[in-house]
């Protein structure tokens, strides 16, 4: 069973890592729909280890958040873009001291 | 004081009328405003001359009644009543207050009848009447309250007046600065008469004359408190009669009208201290060591007092220092216990008459000379002024002590009862009275005698009726007074209930008396030869150390300054410092920190995602080490 759980950490290290470093704001937005998945495949391993459902339906309800999660992510990329020609998220940083 | 006092019955009753018609007189004139101003000096006098008439009208009802009984009191509310500390305002008829009482309403009417002359050109006479009779209620109550808070109220209002009175012309910047010093030294004195009254609640319960002295010679009270009691009084004494060494602020105070130094800073209030000295003579005399420094003062401040009036070119200066000089010889006598009462009133008294006909006789001068008080600049008055000049020569008669003028009998009275207890005591004040004749016939050769040495354009005149005849009346009064009260004991045996002397045969001639005389005429033809046969220069002489030391006032200001002026600056300036920098430094260094702290703390919020991102993974990080760590 520990294979699942390396795949798990390490899909969501690579995630993480893409959230760090990358600039486009699509490809960081993948990035964490990765690491989410990631903690998904953990909580069904562990379901499947203990024996018992509570790990699957935590995974339905992370389902759900990623859902409307990337409705509303999705829109603020579009909107930035539609204003600054740009889906870097590098120049959207004008929010600062 | 053992015996109940009798209740005031008759018209006795209504003493405090006497406080209440020049009070009444006071708030019409200082209400009414504009509308008082064509009559309300006349409404002034006649308030002032009815609290006279009423107080004679007790006086002789007193009279009526046997020596021992007459001492009356009249409760008219309760003043201050929390349960443990209860305070019954009552006023005190008896033979010492109705003597103040006919002083001052006497003196005082005499006084306004004199400035209705004297202040006719002042567009602010009716305010100023307002404050005259403002002072004759406050001194009123002072001498007829029955306890010492009563006291204290009235001698805070004189206070009050004084301050007025002295700086009722606050366009002259000196007269402003004048009131203000005898405002602040008076308060150095009023602290020591509260603290006296604190110490009476504390060790007696009550602040009443009765049940203080009641009690002062229960054995439980200790020395050390009478003797802490008694000089606290002498210092509330020190500051309002302008004894050493609170002195300073008497000679200033003669920016004031002359009417107000003739009755505020010569006639009746400056002589409060020795009231309240007399007045306290149980206290004294449970305490040789306070009685022995009010003696003391008393005869430090004669000598000053002369020794400043000697070197005054300012007339209403000498006589000032000429007023200090006489209430040392009262507080001197005032120290000797119970042999120095009647004296010590009695030369009051007399002071009183001659020292406020001198005053009003200055005054006088002023108005004849166009309000010029350098007396180097007076001279040869003697025929343009004759009345001016009758009067003041009996009050100059009086006062250096020439038989049979009024100063003669209590000054002699006053010198030989020092002589009797203490030889240092009388040598001073056979000295001051040499020195007093001295600087008195150096005042009258300047003013009265020589060559004329005013300005051509001045033209000196003879005041007007109103002015002469209180100037007459007081002449009168310099002139027999002393005789009327002393001759044949007359006044001892009408004080003798409440100061408790004991009879002694008292001689007219005495070999002090002679010694005295003589000196007195030393004095007088040491003044002729230096001031009448010579002619005075117009300008001061530069003169020798002892009279640049007696025209700075010996120094008084110069220590007072070095001595609290500016060690007060030095502190108050510390007190700046430490609030400046040390605690508003505390408060804004700590404000400056968390200001420059979240400065650099701010540079956190660059706008990059990125970088909020690193630090959720790095705190995200931490917190699950933490919770391993824990779990392990």
């Amino acid at each position: 069973m520990s294979h699942y759980l390396i795949l798990s950490a390490l899909l969501f290290s690579i995630g993480a890592v893409g959230v760090l470093i990358r600039r486009n704001a699509i490809v960081v937005f993948m990035c964490v729909e990765l690491m989410l998945n990631a903690t998904n495949l953990a909580f069904v391993s562990f379901s499947k280890m203990h024996g018992n459902l509570d790990g699957q339906v935590i995974a339905f309800f992370v389902m759900v958040v990623a859902a409307a999660e990337v409705v509303v992510g999705l829109a603020i990329i579009m909107t930035i873009f539609r204003s600054r020609r740009s889906s870097s998220v590098d120049d959207a940083s004008l929010l600062k001291y | 004081m053992e015996t109940h006092l009798v209740a005031a019955t008759g018209l006795q009753a209504y003493a405090w009328l006497l406080i209440a018609l020049p009070l009444a007189g006071a708030a019409i004139l200082l209400l009414g405003g504009r509308a008082t101003d064509k009559w309300g000096h006349y409404l002034a006098t006649a308030l002032s001359g009815g609290a006279f008439v009423l107080g004679f009208l007790m006086f002789w009802q007193m009279l009526g009644y046997p020596g021992e009984e007459r001492a009356r009191s009249v409760h008219l509310y309760q003043f201050i009543k929390t349960g443990s500390v209860d305070v019954d305002m009552g006023l005190l008829l008896d033979q010492l207050s109705i003597s103040f009482v006919l002083l001052i309403t006497f003196v005082g009417t005499l006084i306004h009848v004199y400035s209705i002359g004297y202040m006719a050109e002042d567009a602010n006479r009716r305010k100023f009447f307002a404050y005259l009779n403002l002072f004759v209620a406050s001194m009123l109550l002072l001498v007829l309250a029955d306890n010492y808070l009563g006291l204290f109220v009235g001698w805070e209002g004189v206070g009050l007046a004084s301050y007025l009175l002295i700086g009722f012309w606050q366009h002259k910047p000196t007269a402003a600065v004048a009131a203000k010093k005898a405002f602040v030294v008076n308060r150095v004195g009023d602290m020591g008469l509260a603290i006296a009254m604190m110490l009476m609640f504390a060790t007696f319960g009550t602040v009443s004359y009765t049940g203080v002295f009641g009690l002062v010679e229960n054995p439980a009270v200790s020395e050390g408190v009478m003797t802490a009691l008694g000089l606290l009084l002498l210092l509330g004494a020190c500051g309002k009669s302008a004894q050493l060494p609170l002195q300073s602020w008497l000679l200033d105070a003669m920016e004031g009208p002359t009417p107000v130094s003739a009755l505020i800073h010569a006639a009746t209030m400056v002589t409060a201290g020795v009231y309240l000295i007399v007045r306290s003579g149980v206290i004294f005399e449970a305490s040789p060591t306070a009685q022995l420094v009010v003696a003391i003062v008393g005869a430090v401040t004669l000598l000053a007092g002369a020794i400043i009036g000697c070197a005054k070119d300012d007339i209403k200066k000498a006589l000032a220092g000429s007023t200090m000089s006489q209430i040392g010889y009262m507080v001197l006598a005032a120290g000797l216990g119970p042999v120095g009462y009647v004296v010590a009133i009695g030369h009051l008294i007399t002071h009183g008459f001659f020292k406020a006909g001198m005053f009003l006789g200055a005054g006088s001068v002023m108005h004849a000379t166009e309000d010029d008080v350098n007396m180097r600049r007076y001279g040869a008055l003697r025929k343009l002024l004759p009345i001016t000049f009758g009067t003041f020569f009996l009050g100059y008669l009086a006062i250096i002590g020439v038989p049979p003028f009024a100063g003669f009998f209590t000054k002699e009275g006053i010198i030989e009862a020092a002589w009797d207890q203490n030889v240092v005591l009388g040598v001073c004040a056979i000295a001051g009275a040499a020195i007093t004749a001295f600087y008195m016939s150096r005042l009258m050769f300047m003013t009265f005698f020589g060559e004329k040495r005013w300005d051509p354009d001045v033209h000196p005149h003879e005041s007007p009726a109103v002015m002469t005849v209180p100037l007459v009346i007081l002449a009168v009064g310099s002139a027999g007074m002393g005789a009327f009260l002393m001759l044949g004991g007359r006044f001892e045996s009408f004080l003798e209930p409440v100061t408790r002397t004991p009879h002694a045969e008292h001689h007219l001639i005495t070999l002090n008396g002679v010694v005295t005389l003589v000196l007195v005429a030393v004095g007088v033809a040491i003044a002729w030869v230096k001031y009448g046969a010579r002619p005075v220069p117009q300008t001061a002489p530069q003169g020798s150390a002892l009279t640049t030391f007696a025209r700075k006032d010996l120094y008084g200001d110069a220590l007072n300054e070095s001595l609290f002026m500016r060690p007060g600056q030095w502190l108050t300036r510390l007190a700046v410092f430490f609030d400046n920098r040390g605690v508003d430094g505390l408060v804004n260094g700590l404000a400056a920190l968390i200001g420059g702290t979240s400065g650099r703390v701010r540079r956190l919020q660059t706008g990059y995602v990125r970088s909020y991102a690193l630090s959720m993974f790095l705190g995200a990080g931490l917190l699950v080490a933490a919770l391993l760590v824990v779990r392990i």
